[in-house]
């Protein structure tokens, strides 16, 4: 790809200006992080401004921060026994239904991704916002911008429970009729809550709760690893921290 | 008189040419379509929360499973997700065997496409045809990988191993001896890059037999031309990528525009449609077929001249060979690392996408510095363009449903996830 992302960093800076945040990623796309106030006026402002011309919502999707950077063994500090040896915590998919975490309303929690191609430009750029309420996620809706995000917000909807404010027609969309929850949240188990099988006696199909045990068998580790330098490192670590203040 | 009023129908999840498990409500007047909702989920696995719960590299066979039709594309865009985050990059052996694949993958694709499209819309012949051919694609596959569909081939930092020496040959039945075993069996005397390499240059001939059979027929021309068209703003509007943005006339290829793997350095020509049509949308895939013969020619060419590793030599990532680990405690310790717990991968987000048969297929990562991905989400083509289908419809008889569900190749693996 033709190496556009330092000229679209400036263009973007000295159109916004403040009210959004620019960042570089790892691969090189453009990130910016938009106050949800301010969705759909730069979205359309991003589509409309020829220096951009985003004319394509190529992907839309939630992102959960429920549990970001949390590990389920300790491997860095030892004890005097050793590393611990038994897994720990309840990582995603070590619980059931009857068993899950209170659903927190952890800041900063609810997050939107949007990754845009101009194909006049030929350029991408990713988009994110967060929903200011984590109890009742709401985000306006970008179907009028942009018609692909039509189904995407549906899926979200369906998946995270955000809520899309101006949304033609939002309904739950890959998950079953009458479903419960929201499945991808990280406080929802991997094994799901109700098994459908069909029943003889009754002559129809009938729900019941699932009858499996929750089986992750490897454990979540963040190691740091010497190949990656301790600076960048840090410097992740900052932008995080930076962009979880100047979110809302 | 009385008042008429429109009639509502179901139409699959369990119908011949609903492609998988879709299920359509259809709101009609008289034949003609007022609104069509299209209900998906019906096969939603939860891939994406599935990947969540399991190191990196146990994911790559999920994406075989997505679009069962082009498992190696799909593989492609989540292995270079990882690639990207762990920054790293695979020798040019493998990124040429990978270019070859993925082609080698979008022939198979659509010439399942043809034939099933062809059979949706009366064509009965052309499915034997295109069959003939797709089973030697699976070979290749079956070939490279042990498996003809579900190949989990491809890895971060290469792929899982070099080209086989030998292709295996058919053996005599009742049924295949003599001249005819004589003749399935030439192409396999000697290496898998000599079989691709007499079906790639075979193969264009074959294209033209389907074209016989379909391009000038005048029942298929009824059935497609005119039918779906859409503006070249609004498939940019709605998403659409692959095909059925170029069959409107925009010229948009990722191969050529951002490109990844060896696509680079390799030459070829992308075709567009001019009306937008099901009947271009056809022509453009056909076209593409004879591109990728000719992209595979060219990789074959390189490969040939050019032996040496296909995967990176980082024990980090990359696994040691057995024959490393029976006298090397470090490669030991490294294969029980990297099979127990995976690497981890450094903080950060990515999104890498490539030009799956489809259209765009694309993998956005993010990673919290773990040995499992911290959320994946695939943005499969098959979703956005069936999220269309309610506008491209709408007005047209309820036949030209299947021609539209035909033309935008929908597979219902890479829809619901």
């Amino acid at each position: 790809m033709i190496d556009v992302s330092k000229s679209l960093s400036g263009e973007l800076v000295t159109c916004f200006g403040e009210k959004i945040i620019v960042s570089e990623s790892v691969s090189g796309m453009v990130t910016i992080l938009v106050p949800v106030g301010q969705w759909v006026e730069t979205a359309q402002a991003l589509r409309d401004d020829p220096r951009f011309a985003f004319n394509q919502l190529s992907d839309l999707c939630g992102v959960d921060f429920l549990g970001f950077g949390q590990v389920e063994w300790e491997t860095t500090s030892a004890t005097r026994e050793g590393f611990s040896r038994g897994v720990e915590g309840m990582g995603p998919g070590r619980f059931d239904w009857k068993n899950r975490p209170e659903s927190s309303a952890a800041e900063q929690r609810f997050c939107v991704v949007v990754h845009l191609l101009s194909t006049t430009h030929n350029m991408r750029l990713r988009m994110k916002t967060f929903a200011a309420d984590e109890g009742l996620p709401i985000v306006p809706s970008l179907v009028e911008v942009w018609n692909s995000a039509n189904w995407y917000e549906r899926e979200t909807f369906d998946l995270f429970g955000i809520i899309f404010e101006g949304h033609p027609d939002l309904r739950r969309i890959l998950t079953d009729y009458g479903f419960t929850g929201h499945p991808f949240r990280k406080d929802f188990p991997l094994i799901g809550n109700v098994t459908v099988r069909y029943d003889e006696d009754k002559g129809r199909v009938v729900y019941e709760p699932v009858e499996i045990e929750p089986r992750v068998l490897v454990p979540r580790v963040i190691r740091v690893d010497s190949r990656y330098k301790a600076d960048d490192l840090d410097r992740a670590a900052d932008e995080a921290a930076n962009s979880s203040v100047s979110g809302t | 008189m009385s008042e008429i009023r429109n009639y509502t129908m179901n139409f699959g999840p369990q119908h011949p040419s609903a492609h998988g498990v879709l299920r359509l409500v259809l709101e009609l007047d008289g034949e003609t379509v007022v609104r069509a909702d299209p209900h998906i989920g019906l096969l939603h696995r939860g891939t994406e929360k599935l990947i969540e719960s399991k190191p990196f590299n146990q994911s790559i066979g999920y994406m075989d499973r997505l679009d069962y039709m082009s498992m190696m594309c799909s593989e492609h865009a989540y292995v270079r997700a990882i690639e990207q985050l762990l920054g790293i990059e695979p020798p040019k052996r493998a990124q040429y065997i990978r270019t070859m694949f993925d082609e080698i993958t979008r022939i198979g694709n659509h010439m399942l496409w043809i034939g099933s499209s062809g059979i949706d819309l009366g064509a009965m012949t052309v499915f034997l045809y295109a069959f003939r051919e797709r089973e030697m694609t699976l070979d290749m596959y079956e070939a490279v990988s042990g498996a003809r569909m579900h190949a989990n081939y491809y890895r971060p930092g290469g792929v899982y191993r070099d080209l086989p020496d030998t292709m295996p040959t058919y053996k005599e039945t009742p049924w295949t001896k003599g001249r005819k075993l004589k003749e399935r069996n030439e192409w396999r005397q000697g290496t898998l890059l000599d079989f691709i390499e007499a079906f790639a240059r075979d193969f264009p001939s074959k294209v033209d037999e389907y074209e016989t059979l379909l391009t000038d027929n005048r029942i298929w021309k009824q059935r497609t031309v005119g039918i779906g068209v859409l503006s070249p703003e609004r498939a940019l509007q709605l998403g659409c990528t692959g095909p059925m943005l170029r069959g409107s006339g925009v010229e948009w290829d990722l191969r050529k525009k951002q490109p990844y793997a060896m696509y680079h350095e390799i030459d070829f020509d992308i075709p567009v449609g001019i009306n937008g049509d099901c009947y271009d949308r056809y022509l453009v895939r056909v076209e593409e077929m004879r591109q990728s013969a000719r992209i595979i020619l060219q990789c074959v060419e390189w490969l040939r001249a050019n032996p040496g590793h296909v995967m990176l030599k980082n024990f980090k990532v990359i696994p040691p060979t057995r024959e490393e680990m029976k006298d090397d405690m470090e490669a030991l310790i490294h294969h029980f690392k990297l099979f127990t717990e995976g690497y981890s991968v450094p903080r950060g987000e990515t999104y890498a996408a490539v030009e799956a048969p489809k259209g765009e297929f694309g993998c956005y990562l993010v990673s919290d510095g773990a040995n499992k991905p911290f959320r994946a989400h695939l943005r499969a083509p098959g979703f956005v363009h069936l999220s269309a289908m309610d506008e491209m419809v709408k007005g047209h008889m309820l036949g030209d449903v299947v021609a539209l569900m035909g033309t935008m190749d929908i597979v219902f693996g890479e829809v619901d996830r």
